[in-house]
């Protein structure tokens, strides 16, 4: 199982030129994964504080979800976004960034997603997100 | 009032070339009216989000989205120096886009109180009556503390 999910998952990021464009990356323990955002400047959305862009924040919640349900659920397809629900908590600091998803309910067509993503403390979410997926089948 | 300031029109146009993301996705300036704003990103094969059609990444939208709702509060405030952070952002993905077509994006901050701003975007790649997605989002914006009484 977890050589497959390992590969599944590296496929994944190997295979989305948008993933590559954040300079996203994951690592898999068991089926658990850990999405890893590391800092760069053109995340950047506000220079004053500087901050990452809300949307890169967004992109990356849903990219995890979206990982994590490739690991789950293998397609040779990307599964399709339905709607998310991004909640800001914190600003995004010039840091790496980390996220976890919560597959909450793995349907025959839907998924339900709970994402978190937190920079220095894993008590200390800096952004959440809610969404709902259409699985790709065979 | 239907036309905002020219000093405004030409800070709206540089928001894109400031913010390193929006530049980065090579995101450019369509319009600013009153509370509204309109931005897009022309397509590229490394914003691709699925490999097998060429389709754009939902990401690039949501960043859009954000930012183009960032733009419609900016023209909403006015002149009013002042920040604004997302509190949050609800899109809803009608289909995929086009493969190898860009996104346009427009907003309406169609309410803004003393601390929140209430905004509302599409998007769509070639017609706007057949949408990509739509998006919800709260605003706060952090206003300059007034300067102490003398």
């Amino acid at each position: 199982m977890s050589q497959a999910a390992a590969t599944q998952l590296e496929t994944f990021l190997q295979r989305v030129p948008y993933v590559r464009f954040l300079g996203m990356q994951a690592e898999l323990a068991g089926d658990e994964m850990t999405a890893i955002l590391p800092f760069a400047p053109h995340l950047i959305g506000n220079t004053f504080i500087p901050a990452l862009h809300g949307g890169v924040i967004g992109a990356f919640l849903e990219m995890t979800a979206l990982a994590q349900l490739s690991v789950a659920q293998p397609s040779p397809r990307v599964h399709k976004t339905i709607d998310i629900t991004i909640e800001y908590l914190r600003p995004g600091r010039a840091l790496t960034a980390y996220a976890r998803a919560d597959l909450r309910k793995v349907g025959r067509r839907i998924a339900n997603v709970h994402v978190e993503a937190w920079q220095e403390d894993r008590a200390q979410p800096f952004a959440a997100l809610r969404g709902h997926f259409l699985l790709s089948s065979d | 009032m239907s036309e905002v300031p020219a000093a405004f029109r030409e800070i709206a146009e540089r928001m894109v070339e400031v913010t390193p993301q929006a530049a980065a996705l090579g995101m450019r300036f369509v319009s600013v009216s009153p509370a509204r704003g309109s931005l897009e990103v022309p397509w590229r094969e490394d914003l691709v989000g699925d490999p097998d059609t060429g389709v754009i990444a939902g990401g690039v939208v949501t960043t859009l989205l954000d930012h183009t709702c960032g733009l419609a509060m900016a023209a909403a405030a006015g002149s009013e120096p002042f920040s604004t952070a997302t509190l949050d952002l609800r899109i809803d993905y009608m289909r995929a886009a086009a493969p190898r077509a860009g996104v346009t994006c427009e907003a309406h901050c169609y309410k803004l109180t003393r601390t929140i701003g209430f905004v509302r975007a599409e998007a769509w790649d070639a017609d706007k009556s057949d949408l990509i997605a739509t998006a919800q989002a709260a605003f706060v914006l952090n206003r300059p503390a007034p300067a102490p009484a003398s």
